[in-house]
């Protein structure tokens, strides 16, 4: 059954699109040579260009270029190799130039699609309608002055994508199930940080709500939102919204609205004066962005392997099963350190180990892929020692968690503590002789054909080496000295 | 297609070009006269023309060129200040003032 | 011979043989603007210092044996060049004491040369004019009068009046000046001198106030076409800065003049003909076309059918444009600013309103209604539409022709009096220079007579796309043929 909301009027469906909006990652600015380094000080990271000063011209960024076009192959999207940047007409104090430079009639990105995964196991395709690039504005800042407004331009002109995506979701679910693939996906290109909270990454989202079979009703864009967690609450809160308008017999009005995080819930904003007029044309400063064929071909055979090849992947060739393999490539970070644990190893032993006592470690020290307690070279080399009978499975968890605590390599810690298992079968020999002669009368039951004594002899033999025996040394030695 | 004195206040508010009551008819009558004028465009057959957007010459033939993904400008927030009418004070940090914008 | 007299040719000879220092040909001029500025107002700002400095650095290259092209040459700089440190006002108040930290590419190339700068020439408004009467810093007057009336204030023509006025009067011995309807060819007809706008992405745009981004290109205006030829190899050449910039060669323009004409067909557009044309326009079109055959060329009768709708296509493309270029124009970081308490919107509105003239404020108000929800396929779109027409009228023209010959302007220069307050009689000026603009075609005025009243009218020369070259040759015959020895009643040393 799919998701519905329970009105006094019966079950509402939704339907949901998202505009999201992605900085790009390159060293400088869409139209510039200024940096774009986040959290310089301000206006440091502006050119005349970027502050719209008389008889200045942009020039376009060839990475930001290259970054879209990845990002438009990576969502299996139609690259448009003839594309135009138009001007967007507004007045803001953050707009240096009364126009952002974007694309609306012939964008660089058309028609792609996406498949998401949701909690039920199942997937769905989500469409995308379009890419295209737009340079950003500027920041105001209202709080530092009680009657102005300051204006900082470091962020005008840094490069963003737009990625509008088909009215295709159904659900908060599906709606957060999109942007965390998006951004897994832009993550691993490589084109996009998707750093939400530092702004890298803003979602529109345009919600309506139906009835079962219905055309679609009025929609409404809740600007901006800042986080999965919010979009999904977004959705909720306005379709909420739109539910009780309609179910009053009102009707809802298509407007432009803000996702209040404190009370959860959706506001209109300040409507403006002058309904969007924001008179695009073609930008007379530029040129038609014309691609060659082979550019294209070139980034597309140099595209990193997306999450879902490499989830099939870690399927086929090591057999992972459909939520390991999808746990293990949901961050690019996370499936590099992966596959180096799992380089030459035992595949499904290196993702047990990851998943488990190693995502544990990360939980427990609050450290994350990035800085973490071990590396996956250290936590190699200690699958190496357990592959190599120098660790038995139960002193590997206690080498790992000495790892942890002192970041010291697994071999130097079975050195210090002697932890290394005994393999010398004389010492096994003699300890085993030991253990006969002090219960001889065991002996003479095990002998006479009580065989569950096996297990007795075992322990104490393990218990006179401290643990360290090889187990399987100790039972060959001791079959063979009991006869 | 003749504007009305309100369509003229819309445009003038567009534009943020302060216009004062007293001056909207006379700013209409100018504004017909000349869109008056080039009405006669629309007698040119135009049908199937692709539209020539940019510089003459260049528009359709040049193709964009692009500049390396490198940083070479920026840096310089007193040069970009300079000029500034309403330069926030620098304990604040260097930035443009403006009457308080709200949201 | 006044130092003042010197064409730019001439003096960059009498400066390689000493005869002349740069310091003693840039005071002359400055002693001349000193003399004469007051009244023809042709220059809002005048650096004598800086140029007195830059011709006392060209005297000692030249004396090192580095001079540049254009050593020691005194020139005047429309105001809409960005210049380094010096103010830069676009003849608007809206600009307010905006110094730009930065020079523009084509300033940057003449200083480059050797080029010394006497100050910045007044204009139209952000180059919104056709007789220099909407500049923020006062009208030019032109230094030419109609024989007997002394009196009468004519206007120089627009926007690039004062460059033209002080060329004419020998305050310069050439200026820069930009062309995005006719701004260079028509005030260089009214002033009796030659202008070129070359081929759009010929000069770079970088660091020019922009009017209308798709027609606007700089270009020289000069007191003969080989000076112009000099001027714009300097002024010419490839930016990377600018995205519409050509990387093209840049020819030598000057050996060019001499080629001569013999063998080139030359277009005469017979919608050029227009109803009620005065018969002094019509004799001398004749007669540039008599000289040109007797120079060896052969006259052509050529159609551009949509001649008649290129000055609305026009004027829905640049206000268009403008409307966009100028709405960095708002109080913030640069220029005036005009606030009385209110919102940041009222701010913008007060600011723009005192800050634009009438004629500025009603372009951009046409252009902001014609790209307006609604409008946009009617007007902007048509209008691109006809600029494919009237481009590809040209393309087909040129298959059978080498260079177009047409009038410069439908008149004389005219007195700031009779000037008509309708908008549409003052667009008109530029019937036959805006074509060249909406095509991206090179266009060059020369003076090739005198009206019965003895006022300066001038042909005009249209080529090829970025080949100037012909251009040049051509004008160059009419200029040789045309003999005029006519000088402006105002000038320095009269």
């Amino acid at each position: 059954m799919s998701y519905t909301i329970e009105g006094e009027t019966g079950p509402w469906e939704l339907v949901i699109g998202l505009e999201v909006h992605a900085q790009v990652v390159s060293q400088a600015k869409l139209f510039s040579g200024a940096a774009t380094e986040f959290g310089a000080a301000p206006n440091s990271q502006v050119s005349f260009v970027d502050a719209g000063f008389p008889g200045m011209l942009p020039v376009p960024n060839e990475e930001c270029v290259a970054q879209a076009v990845r990002t438009g192959l990576g969502l299996n999207a139609h690259i448009n190799l003839v594309s135009r940047f138009d001007r967007k007409n507004y007045f803001y104090a953050d707009l240096p130039q009364g126009y952002q430079i974007s694309q609306l009639y012939h964008p660089i990105v058309g028609a792609g699609r996406i498949t998401v995964e949701l909690s039920d196991g199942s997937t769905k395709e989500i469409g995308i309608t379009r890419l295209h690039l737009e340079q950003d504005a500027g920041k105001s800042l209202h709080d530092q002055d009680p009657s102005r407004s300051f204006i900082d331009l470091n962020r005008s002109g840094v490069a963003l994508m737009e990625i509008v995506s088909e009215p295709d979701m159904r659900s908060p679910e599906e709606a957060g199930a999109y942007l965390t693939k998006l951004r897994q996906i832009l993550r691993y290109l490589g084109t996009c940080d998707g750093n939400m909270d530092e702004g890298s990454m803003r979602a529109d989202v345009n919600v309506s709500v139906r009835k079962h079979g219905e055309p679609f009703r009025t929609r409404c864009e809740v600007k901006n939102v800042n986080s999965i967690r919010f979009v999904m609450q977004a959705v909720e809160a306005e379709a909420r919204r739109q539910i009780e308008v309609w179910e009053s017999g009102g009707t809802v009005d298509q407007e432009t609205r803000l996702f209040d995080t404190a009370r959860g819930t959706t506001r209109s904003m300040r409507s403006k004066e002058d309904a969007h007029d924001y008179r695009y044309f073609p930008d007379p400063d530029l040129p038609p962005l014309v691609l060659e064929e082979a550019w294209v071909a070139e980034l597309k055979a140099a595209l990193p392997e997306l999450p879902d090849a490499r989830r099939d992947r870690y399927m086929r060739d090591f057999g992972l099963s459909a939520y390991d393999a999808g746990v293990l490539v949901l961050e690019k970070e996370t499936a590099a350190f992966y596959e180096e644990v799992a380089r030459g190893r035992d595949p499904k032993q290196a993702a047990n180990w990851v998943m488990g006592d190693f995502f544990a470690a990360l939980n427990r020290t609050k450290r994350d892929i990035a800085d973490p307690p071990v590396s996956a070279r250290q936590l190699g080399a200690l699958l190496d020692l357990m592959a190599d009978g120098t660790l038995s499975g139960k002193l590997a968890k206690e080498v790992f968690e000495a790892m942890v605590e002192t970041g010291e390599d697994p071999g130097a810690i079975v050195e210090r503590r002697g932890l290394k298992q005994v393999t010398d079968s004389g010492a096994i020999e003699a300890v085993v002789d030991k253990v006969l002669a002090g219960n001889a009368d065991k002996v003479a039951e095990y002998r006479s054909g009580k065989d569950k004594l096996f297990g007795f002899f075992v322990g104490q033999t393990m218990k006179a080496m401290q643990g360290k025996g090889n187990p399987a040394l100790v039972n060959a030695v001791l079959k063979a000295k009991l006869g | 297609m003749s504007l009305d004195p309100t369509t003229v206040r819309r445009i003038a508010s567009l534009a943020r070009i302060r216009l004062e009551e007293q001056d909207v008819a006379r700013v209409q009558g100018e504004l017909n006269g000349i869109l008056g004028w080039i009405e006669q465009l629309q007698a040119v057959d135009t049908e199937g023309v692709e539209p020539l957007a940019g510089g003459g010459q260049g528009g359709t033939q040049l193709a964009l060129r692009l500049r390396a993904d490198k940083v070479t400008d920026g840096g310089i927030p007193d040069a970009v200040l300079a000029n500034a009418p309403d330069r926030a004070p620098d304990r604040e940090g260097a930035f443009f003032g403006v009457p308080k914008v709200v949201e | 011979m006044n130092p003042t007299d010197f064409t730019l040719a001439g003096a960059r000879a009498a400066l390689d043989e000493r005869a002349i220092s740069a310091e003693e040909l840039t005071r002359a001029h400055l002693d001349a603007i000193a003399a004469l500025n007051p009244r023809l107002n042709a220059y809002i700002t005048v650096t004598a210092e800086q140029a007195l400095a830059q011709a006392r650095a060209s005297d000692e290259r030249i004396a090192r044996g580095e001079a540049g092209p254009l050593e020691g040459i005194p020139l005047a700089i429309k105001d809409l060049f960005c210049t380094k440190g010096v103010r830069t006002t676009a003849a608007s108040r809206i600009l307010g004491n905006f110094v730009p930290p930065y020079e523009s590419t084509v300033s940057g190339n003449l200083l480059r040369d050797g080029a010394v700068f006497l100050g910045k020439a007044n204009l139209d408004e952000f180059a919104m004019g056709s007789a220099n009467l909407t500049s923020a810093f006062g009208a030019v007057e032109n230094p030419w009068k109609r024989a007997g009336d002394p009196e009468a204030k004519l206007v120089p023509g627009g926007s690039s009046g004062g460059s033209a006025a002080a060329v004419a009067a020998r305050l310069a011995l050439g200026a820069t000046a930009t062309d995005t309807g006719g701004s260079i060819r028509q005030p260089a007809a009214f002033c009796g001198i030659a202008g070129i706008k070359p081929t759009y992405g010929r000069c770079s745009r970088w660091g020019i106030v922009a009017f209308a981004s798709s027609l606007d290109q700089a270009g020289p205006v000069a007191r003969t076409v080989e000076d112009c030829a000099i001027l714009l190899r300097s002024m010419a050449g490839f930016d990377p800065k600018d995205s519409t910039s050509v990387d093209l060669p840049v020819p030598d323009f000057a050996a060019a003049c001499e080629r001569g004409v013999k063998g080139l067909r030359i277009g005469v557009p017979r919608e050029y003909r227009l109803d009620g044309m005065p018969a002094e326009i019509e004799r001398l079109w004749q007669q540039g076309l008599d000289w040109l055959r007797e120079a060896g060329a052969e006259p052509v009768e050529i159609s551009l059918p949509h001649t008649k709708y290129a000055l609305p296509t026009y004027y829905i493309v640049a206000p268009a444009e403008a409307s966009s270029n100028l709405a960095r124009y708002d109080g913030v970081r640069f220029g005036l600013r005009v606030e009385q308490g209110g919102d940041l919107k009222d701010l913008y509105e007060r600011t723009r309103a005192a800050g634009f003239g009438a004629e500025v404020r009603r372009r951009i108000l046409i252009g902001t209604y014609v790209l307006s929800a609604g409008y946009y396929d009617a007007y902007y779109l048509k209008a691109q539409k006809v600029r494919a027409l009237i481009r590809r009228d040209f393309e087909q023209a040129f298959a059978e022709v080498d260079a177009i010959l047409t009038p410069a302007t439908p008149s004389a220069a005219f007195a700031a009096g009779e000037a008509s307050d309708d908008p549409v009689t003052m667009y008109l000026n530029d019937v036959f220079t805006v074509t060249a603009n909406l095509a991206g075609l090179p266009g060059l005025a020369v003076p090739a007579g005198l009206d019965a009243k003895g006022l300066p009218l001038g042909l005009q020369v249209i080529g090829q796309p970025f080949d100037e070259e012909t251009v040049f040759a051509v004008g160059r015959a009419i200029e040789r043929a045309a003999d005029i020895r006519a000088l402006p009643a105002v000038r320095a040393h009269a």
